[in-house]
């Protein structure tokens, strides 16, 4: 049914901090190999170990650059996969019911026995979360790990999506953003966590945490780093006995080079 | 976006197919037998053949069936309904002239308000994307019924009608182009708003996920050459309302009318062309496309 639930019981989602994704990938690795096994059609590649490769992935990292007013650019990578929207363009064009989101939690799903391919939902996801897949010929999206995170025969620790799971520096977070006491709902909230093109007016369930002010250091950048303060002029203890003895030797008064 | 010849054909074709069922179902021409039948049949290839290319693109179209399903919220939906509805109803509109030498006045009024509404529909699937800022206005629709009714009138040979609406849909056209040119800024998108990285410097996409292209980058990333673009636009201009125009000035025959609507027809598939080649979806902004 592609009739957006009035509400959901639950808004399950992710909160991404930028500050900490160190752009490593392991978490789109982790996503088509979890997914590619696992929920509905394979995410199938195309010329994988030829000239021009390319494949369908529900998650994929952009690194950008930022350059402030003033001072040195950052680098920020940047994970980017469905965001769950509450106002689901997606769903709201789909003419066969094929796309849907769940009134329970709020996650956003391709029935792929539905799907008839037209692209469209891809068209009016403006964050580029829709792949359709070239071997299936059916849409594939980010299902949170549907298939994970209520699966009880997986340890508990198991229990949330293969992103979140794998991220080596801790920078995916799974939760539930309908309970303010929640995980992400308090990251969010102390870290300032933004939507995505919030004109878009898709009211994106999932998080973004800004990058955090760098350090500032009293320093003239000049291309050169800062010299050294010296911490002694004149050598002290057995360098300084040292230094006189064979400046004497040699006639220079500061010691030999 | 990519424009794909299915979607160009089947915008463009239907287009023609239903505008001149919406004449045919008001009684222009109000030929019967033979005349008619010969009107119906060219209606029904253009539309049809259109609908039948739309199907091209489609990842499963044996699924197509279940497309009738969503109409309360899907355009694409709607859009499925109305073309059925009016070729349905316009069928027996076509029975009734063809064979019984009538008009059935009222069947035909209904065929017209939903040929209108098909080219509505289809016209309401590109409009309704926001995603898509040069769609996203309502001189889109007004584009697409205009442009369906002057190749209607003209295929339909209601000299009268398709002078003035070829001149409305060359002004649409010209407004749609010039409206275009900041609808992206207009939008407020940009890769600041994309990444949400605005209030600390300004974004620049230093690396992209990956080296090769992927699904989203060959349907929705397509940038045309601004130079290409003008040349075409003219081309455009040139061959869907100039030509027919001068040639609607001229004493009638059929060869001549043959070339006009032939002109006019490549003219609407340069333009259809332009319409997606130029349309920059916001999600090349992540890419560090416009």
């Amino acid at each position: 049914m592609t009739l957006l639930p009035e509400k959901t019981d639950r808004k399950l989602g992710l909160v991404i901090d930028l500050d900490t994704c160190v752009g490593c990938h392991a978490c789109v690795i982790s996503c088509k190999g979890w997914n590619t096994e696992n929920y509905g059609a394979p995410l199938s590649d195309q010329d994988p170990y030829g000239a021009d490769p390319t494949g369908t992935f529900l998650n994929r990292v952009h690194s950008y650059e930022v350059q402030p007013e003033e001072g040195a650019a950052q680098l920020i990578h940047f994970p980017k996969s469905c965001l769950h929207c509450e106002d689901a363009p997606c769903v709201t064009v789909c003419p066969t019911g094929a796309s849907y989101k769940r009134a329970e939690d709020g996650i956003v799903l391709v029935n792929e026995a539905d799907c008839i391919g037209c692209g469209l939902c891809a068209w009016a996801c403006p964050y580029g979360a829709r792949e359709m897949d070239s071997a299936e010929k059916v849409m594939k999206k980010c299902t949170l790990c549907v298939d994970r995170i209520y699966n009880e025969n997986l340890p508990e620790e198991d229990r949330e999506p293969a992103c979140v799971r794998t991220c080596p520096a801790g920078a995916r977070h799974f939760g539930d953003f309908a309970d303010p006491s929640s995980n992400v709902s308090k990251l969010t909230a102390e870290r300032g966590g933004m939507d995505l093109m919030p004109e878009q007016g898709t009211k994106p369930v999932n998080k973004y945490l800004p990058p955090r002010p760098k350090d500032t250091l009293e320093m003239k950048v000049s291309g050169a780093p800062p010299l050294l303060t010296p911490i002694a002029e004149e050598p002290k203890g057995f360098l300084g006995w040292l230094d006189r003895t064979l400046g004497q030797i040699d006639g220079n008064k500061t010691g030999g080079r | 976006m990519h424009p794909a010849p299915s979607v160009i054909l089947f915008t463009t074709l239907s287009g023609l197919g239903f505008g001149l069922l919406f004449f045919l179902g008001l009684g222009y021409p109000g030929s019967t037998g033979w005349v008619a039948f010969v009107f119906f049949a060219l209606a029904y290839l253009l539309a049809v053949g259109g609908l039948m290319a739309s199907t091209f693109h489609l990842g499963h179209p044996e699924r197509a069936l279940k497309a009738f399903t969503q109409w309360r919220s899907s355009w694409l939906s709607r859009e499925a309904w109305c073309a059925v509805g009016a070729l349905v109803v316009m069928g027996l509109v076509g029975l009734g002239r063809v064979f019984f030498d009538t008009h059935w006045m009222a069947l035909g009024m209904i065929g017209a308000v939903l040929s209108v509404a098909t080219v509505l529909t289809t016209s309401m699937i590109y409009t309704q994307l926001k995603t898509v800022p040069r769609w996203n206005t309502p001189i889109t629709p007004m584009l697409f019924l205009s442009y369906s009714a002057a190749g209607g009138a003209l295929l339909a040979g209601q000299i009268d009608w398709a002078r003035i609406l070829l001149c409305i849909v060359a002004a649409l056209q010209l407004a749609w182009w010039i409206a275009g040119e900041r609808a992206l800024e207009r939008s407020g998108t940009s890769l600041a708003t994309a990444t949400g990285l605005g209030p600390i410097g300004t974004p620049r996409a230093f690396e992209p996920p990956h080296t090769g292209s992927n699904y989203l980058t060959r349907e929705m990333v397509f940038v045309v050459a601004r130079s290409h673009a003008k040349l075409l636009r003219l081309v455009a201009v040139l061959f869907a309302f100039a030509i027919p125009l001068v040639i609607l000035t001229m004493t009638f025959n059929h060869t001549l009318a043959g070339v006009a609507v032939i002109s006019h027809i490549a003219g609407v598939l340069i333009s259809r062309w332009l319409f997606f080649a130029e349309a920059e979806h916001v999600v090349g902004l992540y890419y560090g496309q416009r």
